[in-house]
């Protein structure tokens, strides 16, 4: 049992090479905003970890973070043993070769074909044979079954194929870490299952770990090793999935339950419902 | 007070925004070079930006000589003097016309195709993407763009003179009877080599301005529908001022 305490906590990250990435006392906010206030995150080496939390908890600007794309305003954002913000532009650059993402609408380049989008990476960095080129994209286009669609445009692909395209792209330097924002979003369940096997399949026939941003609870806990809840810019609990679901916390019973209100209210911050009905002053 | 203070907001805004232009233009110019490396790149873009504009500047050139050709020549024959068609058709197509109207036909077709092209890039997250995949969207995305328009413009200007120039002949000379050789040899005499590297000085001059303000107000796109929109707007009326001032400061300079 991985449970915290008060809303503040979190499992402390351990600076261990158990851990491919890991937040330490990470504050950070935009245009004044606060997104985070503290947040302590590892991500373990060969795991899947699932963050998890209300739409608007920056689920996303933690992906950002880790992939150097933003910057902390305080703490440490730690990736394979390296802290990022001290990262030259080629060391960032060289890292985030070690990182695959697969974005919430996968994100393909519109002007190329399903293959070239794949073998995008490949012929950017490195000066391979095209026979090797076109063995390697079949591969990784086999691996999430499109092999069929290579010469497809990502217009002509469904949601489902594009994400999977997509993370054939990401898989196709063979990186350490796949980092997933909102893998299941908008997805009909034959595809959503597809994908939720892909991640788990990925992960542990490549040997990579992987951080899967989500609000699918239901789906996230059938593969997840360990998931963290974020709220308020905190971690409010840490755990396996099972554990999750018998944490005292209510924003975390909540969350796990999808009930509609609680301590994240349905409600968005406004004046009594009453007193607004019969203010004149405002509107016609 | 709270006039002044817009003003002064405005004029604020006006140059942070002339300041990261020039940020922006000094990054594609380093990059550049590297990009150069790459040359099948920026041909794709000399055919996205130039090929595909060719019938819209071929159309327009045929048109805007034809114009000239009827005012032209109701303006010479009141001189008696409509042999000279050819002449004053050629410089002011060479010197004004041409890459003028060839600049603002180019920033409504390649300008605003460069800058939704961009924004959408921005909007779907492909910029970011390339981020993530180790690739500079600036050296592997803006750079060919901008030299691919920074080149396709002053051949774009050429096609333009030369078919406005076809059809200031097929109106004069065709249609309204002046004649052929002195419609051209006046114009042989006439015309220096100056006059022709005036225009092509501008045509490069307005192919840079045009080319980096599309892909500069493509990238910096807010990434939302009406960003997109907002930033292809504003490529058009920016790329349209700039093109008509550029336009006064050479020829001041060039006469």
């Amino acid at each position: 049992m991985n449970q915290t305490s008060k809303p503040a906590g979190g499992t402390a990250p351990t600076a261990d090479h158990r851990n491919v990435a890991a937040l330490h006392g990470v504050d950070f906010s935009i245009d004044g905003k606060v997104i985070f206030r503290g947040l302590d995150i590892a991500i373990r080496r060969g795991e899947v970890t699932a963050i998890m939390g209300p739409s608007g908890t920056g689920k996303t600007t933690l992906l950002r973070l880790i992939t150097g794309q933003l910057r902390a305003d305080t703490g440490r954002v730690v990736v394979e043993g390296r802290e990022v913000a001290t990262l030259s532009r080629p060391e960032l650059y060289a890292m985030r070769r070690r990182i695959g993402m697969l974005f919430q609408n996968g994100a393909l380049l519109t002007d190329l074909d399903v293959f070239e989008n794949v073998a995008f990476p490949l012929r950017e960095h490195a000066r391979l044979p095209e026979r090797l080129v076109r063995n390697i994209v079949l591969s990784k286009l086999h691996a999430v079954g499109l092999r069929g669609a290579a010469r497809l445009r990502p217009q002509q692909l469904s949601g489902g194929m594009a994400r999977r395209v997509a993370l054939a792209r990401a898989i196709v330097m063979d990186p350490q870490l796949l980092l997933y924002d909102e893998p299941f979003a908008g997805l009909d369940p034959i595809s959503m299952g597809v994908v939720l096997r892909l991640i788990k399949s990925l992960n542990d026939a490549l040997g990579i770990s992987s951080v899967v941003v989500t609000h699918d609870v239901r789906e996230i806990s059938q593969i997840a090793d360990s998931s963290y809840i974020l709220s308020d810019g905190q971690v409010v609990a840490s755990g396996t999935p099972a554990e999750l679901r018998e944490h005292p916390s209510a924003v975390v019973h909540q969350f796990m339950e999808g009930l509609a209100d609680g301590p994240v209210t349905f409600h968005y911050p406004a004046p009594d419902y009453p007193t607004q009905l019969l203010d004149r002053s405002e509107g016609a | 007070m709270g006039l002044l203070g817009e003003m002064l907001q405005n004029t604020r805004d006006f140059l942070a925004r002339l300041g990261a232009l020039t940020r922006f233009f000094g990054q594609v110019l380093l990059q550049s070079p590297s990009a150069l490396l790459r040359p099948r790149l920026v041909v794709e873009q000399v055919y996205n930006t130039g090929a595909l504009s060719l019938v819209i500047i071929m159309t327009c050139g045929l048109f805007v000589g034809m114009v000239l050709g009827l005012q032209g020549h109701d303006l010479l024959e009141r001189f008696g003097s409509e042999e000279a068609l050819g002449t004053g058709a050629a410089l002011s197509l060479l010197k004004e016309l041409g890459p003028v109207v060839t600049a603002l036909l180019f920033a409504g077709r390649a300008g605003t195709s460069l800058a939704s092209e961009l924004g959408l890039m921005r909007a779907t997250d492909q910029l970011s993407a390339m981020e993530i995949m180790a690739v500079d969207p600036m050296r592997r995305v803006v750079v060919p763009r901008f030299l691919g328009g920074a080149i396709a413009m002053p051949l774009l200007t050429a096609i333009f003179i030369a078919i406005a120039l076809f059809g200031v002949q097929l109106v004069g000379v065709q249609f309204l009877g002046i004649d052929q050789g002195s419609f051209w040899s006046q114009m042989r005499g006439a015309v220096e080599l100056s006059d022709v590297n005036e225009g092509l000085i501008k045509g490069v001059t307005f192919g840079i301005a045009c080319s980096l303000i599309a892909v500069f107000e493509g990238y910096n796109a807010e990434p939302t529908a009406e960003g997109v929109g907002r930033a292809t707007t504003r490529t058009v009326v920016i790329s349209a001022v700039v093109t008509l001032v550029l336009d006064y400061i050479l020829t001041a300079l060039m006469l």
